[in-house]
């Protein structure tokens, strides 16, 4: 997920309800007492549960925690890759981050991160809520036509890039030749090799890729609101625009929430996508944070840059991670 | 991922079926039928550029025909030929990843769900946080792990490190789905005298079959389609998966776009299969609700 990845959190947003009301199975206490009342035995039935959690809790530490704690520690180092095999990483303080953010890239590529995922963000939650309610309706065909809408979203990202890039291509795109019979437009356009029209493209493309998870999740939230409240709005009167101002939206609400910002959230750290259609070109005209600090360690191989860089993408991230935690609790809580 | 909202979907259309709520009569729906196919056609046509360009003679970069007239298969020989081994890269991975998810996932949810556990929605939280941490994070610290380990370039580093996707997902799916399981069939089993092992292996798991394929197909489809790992951790052509392969393939001087969209369809066929065996799932949850 990067893209894929992503969605559980809203699943478990959107199912928090049902996994609360089942949570009566055999407890602790329970087993306990009915094997008896020695102390030795409840301790083996709490270590005997532990064991079904630690496999996983020691690799959720081995393959999230330790990369976190490591990433924080080799911000502070100089670390190349001779270092991996030498073990020899001289501690430089926050020249690192000094160097990340004093770089000419780094404003570049933050307001490239801020553009691209505003843009993208905006453009697939309107196009994706459009759809949502567009399929709220029954109609011949609807389930087979929604299904089929997932279909982009269930592809290698790098496979959407791939598709795209010989779309957008500015000889032969198929784009440009759409383009080309229209009466208005000039020169065929350079979607990927412009300066002024690569993020735009690259956002194109990853609101395409992103509207069949807003669509469906928002089609989940619209399900959720009774048929009554209609109803009765439309025995009162309420027609279209006042049903959805008085009614939908504000009923739809908390999955807006969790939709948008798990949407920030992905989309900040978006990285297959550009990599495929522009690699952060042309003249870092796509360069986004998440791309800069690949490009820093896997490029230049100054994994502390890189390491840095991308610490500062944690913080945004968990900034909005935050947020998002606390629009879930409202949801589950509403 | 999308599995458990799909449920929801589900049983939101069942809820709904045979009452028009907003007045919308038998009838009058074929337009918006219509409307649909436009919809559907402009979102899916780069789909269908990918296999028309896949269908296409080879050769350099010329402009694309509207339609595969003259069909080649040459494109898909080619990919075959030069990411054949890839897919088959992809393919151990991607199963890999699944057993190892589900070992450790199951266990795990099954705990979340049932147990009364101290520290349990610390961990719920951390699964939470986990999903935000941005997978180049992740990449960038492996690489000094796997560097020493002598975990580059290998099978088993790529499974480990892609099933940071799937066993945070899989906990969240399986775990749901556990939760709601009857708990008066859990209770009789534990009467009968089953501990918790055989309560799990014997009931839990055989019952919780759909979410456990569901679970399956989407940490298979994350794993399948990674990309940043594949970039990040490996260093040479004896394991390099497809959207690797594919990545190489289309940064290349002297590119070839049939080929290389034979292999962006060949890449995509999980996704068809899966989007092919999750609709017998909701079709099967709309039935049920029927029924009843």
């Amino acid at each position: 997920m990067t893209r894929a990845q992503p969605a559980a959190p809203a699943a478990e947003a959107v199912d928090h309800r049902t996994s609360a009301a089942g949570a009566a199975g055999p407890s602790a206490r329970g087993a306990a007492a009915r094997r008896g009342r020695r102390p030795s035995l409840f301790r083996r039935e709490r270590v005997l549960q532990l064991c079904f959690l630690l496999p996983a809790v020691v690799y959720l530490l081995l393959f999230f925690g330790a990369p976190v704690v490591r990433n924080v520690v080799m911000g502070f180092q100089n670390v190349t890759t001779a270092s991996f095999y030498t073990g020899e990483a001289p501690w430089t303080g926050l020249d690192n981050y000094a160097d990340v953010i004093g770089s000419a890239v780094f404003d570049k590529a933050l307001l490239n991160t801020v553009l691209f995922t505003v843009g993208s963000i905006a453009g697939q939650f309107t196009i994706g809520l459009t759809l949502a309610l567009f399929f709220r309706r029954m109609f011949p065909l609807s389930g087979v036509l929604r299904s089929l809408l997932l279909l982009p979203w269930l592809f290698p990202l790098i496979v959407s890039s791939a598709i795209w890039r010989w779309i957008l291509d500015q000889d032969n795109g198929v784009l440009n030749r759409v383009l080309g019979g229209l009466p208005f437009v000039g020169d065929r356009l350079g979607w990927l090799t412009s300066t002024s029209l690569a993020l735009i493209a690259v956002i194109l493309v990853n609101i395409w890729i992103g509207i069949p998870f807003n669509a469906i999740i928002l089609y989940g939230g619209l399900h959720d609101i009774p048929d009554e409240l209609y109803e009765a709005a439309a025995i009162d009167g309420a027609t279209g625009w006042r049903v959805f101002r008085d009614i939908t939206w504000p009923l739809l609400r908390p999955v807006v929430n969790v939709v948008l910002v798990l949407g920030i959230v992905f989309t900040l750290k978006v990285l297959d996508i550009i990599l495929g259609l522009t690699g952060g070109g042309p003249a870092n005209a796509t360069q986004t944070i998440a791309t800069q600090s690949y490009h820093l360690s896997f490029g230049q191989f100054d994994f502390g840059q890189g390491a840095a860089l991308s610490n500062i993408l944690i913080v945004i991230s968990l900034t909005f991670a935050i947020v998002y935690l606390r629009a879930t609790r409202r949801a589950v809580h509403e | 991922m999308t599995a458990l909202t799909r449920t929801t979907a589900a049983t939101g259309r069942r809820r709904h079926r045979g009452s028009t709520p907003h007045g919308v009569g038998r009838g009058t729906g074929w337009w918006r039928t219509v409307t649909g196919v436009i919809i559907l056609a402009v979102m899916l046509f780069p789909v269908y550029w990918m296999i028309n360009v896949s269908l296409q003679r080879g050769g350099p970069a010329i402009a694309t025909p509207w339609v595969p007239t003259d069909i080649s298969l040459d494109g898909y020989a080619t990919a075959l030929r030069d990411q054949g081994s890839n897919l088959v890269t992809s393919l151990v991975i991607g199963l890999g990843s699944v057993v190892f998810s589900l070992l450790l996932a199951a266990p795990a949810a099954y705990a979340l769900a049932r147990f009364k556990i101290r520290g349990a929605e610390v961990l719920l939280l951390g699964i939470l946080i986990s999903q935000m941490i941005p997978g180049i994070v992740v990449a960038n610290a492996l690489f000094g792990f796997y560097a020493s380990l002598g975990l580059l370039d290998s099978i088993p580093g790529l499974i480990l490190a892609d099933s940071t996707g799937g066993v945070p997902l899989a906990i969240l799916i399986l775990r749901a789905f556990m939760g709601s399981l009857p708990g008066e069939i859990l209770e009789a089993a534990w009467v009968d005298g089953a501990g918790h092992i055989r309560t799990f292996v014997s009931i839990v798991l055989p019952m919780s079959r759909n979410a456990l394929i569901t679970s399956a197909l989407f940490v298979f489809l994350i794993s399948w389609g990674d990309f940043l790992f594949a970039l990040t951790l490996t260093t040479s052509p004896e394991v390099r998966p497809v959207t690797l392969g594919l990545f190489l393939y289309i940064g290349g001087d002297r590119l070839d776009w049939s080929p290389a969209m034979a292999t962006a369809v060949l890449a995509s066929l999980p996704a068809l299969v899966l989007l092919v065996l999750a609709q017998k799932y909701v079709a099967a949850g709309v039935t049920k609700g029927a029924v009843k």
